[in-house]
């Protein structure tokens, strides 16, 4: 295999398929839990404390922009969940063809920002 | 059967069920709380001392933390294992990582057991 053959690694160029990025969103959202994890701690320990332990809590979350935190946080716990949910039926062999696949990326897709919007309106 | 050292089990196989049992395990736990909130308001603090003060409720709440260690340990390891290559520079973060988690499942218990 020594003939020159073209060669595309610039990201930027390549068209990703939906199935790709379901499974990277899926990545890095799994990153973003993983480095809230001491945020989430922190809020339980709040909430179980005392009365005012919940009332900073009450406090924090009032703000626009912690608020905006929190929905980001459970936006990317609601996203990973529904992805991993996908992830676990593939392993179980559903939605592993190439249109099945790419049928159920748009479900998990789609699942996960009705859910993420509603979480949205919620909160606010 | 590739076997590594730094891995959770130092087995692939048992790390990819592990993964996904935790993973089981942790959606049960939300549709949990789900299912308790949509009973209790969210924004009162009596709802959640009342949840949590039951010692049921703590063991289930540690087994899950002990599940989310395991997850988020073959998770990150799985996402060190592709992107960072010199070996010190990777295990060097794998320890930090180990670290901070074996720290989060200690805070987690001492929050538990001060309700
Ligand atoms: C705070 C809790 C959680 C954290 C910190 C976390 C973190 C992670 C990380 C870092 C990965 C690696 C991603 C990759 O290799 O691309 C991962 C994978 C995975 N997560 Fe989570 N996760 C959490 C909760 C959950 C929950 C509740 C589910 C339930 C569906 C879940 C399902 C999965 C699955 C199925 C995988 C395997 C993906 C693969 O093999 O590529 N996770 N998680």
């Amino acid at each position: 295999m020594k003939e020159q053959r073209p060669v595309n690694l610039d990201l930027t160029t390549i068209k990703f398929p939906i199935t790709a990025i379901v499974s990277i969103l899926h990545r890095i959202s799994g990153v973003i839990l993983f480095l809230f994890i001491p945020l989430m701690l922190w809020g339980l320990q709040q909430v179980l404390g005392s009365g005012d332990d919940f009332a900073v809590l009450q406090r924090c979350f009032a703000g626009p922009v912690s608020r905006f935190i929190l929905w980001g946080i459970l936006s990317a716990l609601i996203y990973h969940i529904v992805a991993g949910i996908r992830h676990l039926l593939m392993d179980f062999g559903l939605g592993e063809g190439k249109v099945s696949g790419r049928l159920g990326a748009r479900i998990a897709l789609g699942v996960a920002i009705v859910l993420i919007v509603l979480l949205g309106i919620a909160l606010w | 059967m590739v076997s590594n050292v730094t891995s959770y089990s130092g087995n692939g196989l048992r790390d990819w069920l592990a993964q996904r049992l935790s993973a089981v395990v942790m959606v049960a736990y939300v549709v949990l709380l789900a299912v308790y909130f949509a009973m209790h308001p969210v924004a009162e603090q009596t709802s959640w001392q009342q949840l949590f003060g039951h010692v049921w409720m703590k063991i289930i709440t540690v087994i899950v933390l002990l599940n989310l260690v395991v997850h988020a340990w073959i998770g990150i390891w799985t996402i060190f294992t592709d992107y960072i290559k010199p070996m010190w520079l990777r295990v060097c973060l794998e320890l930090a990582v180990i670290l901070v988690l074996a720290g989060y499942l200690v805070w987690g218990i001492d929050i538990l057991w001060s309700v």
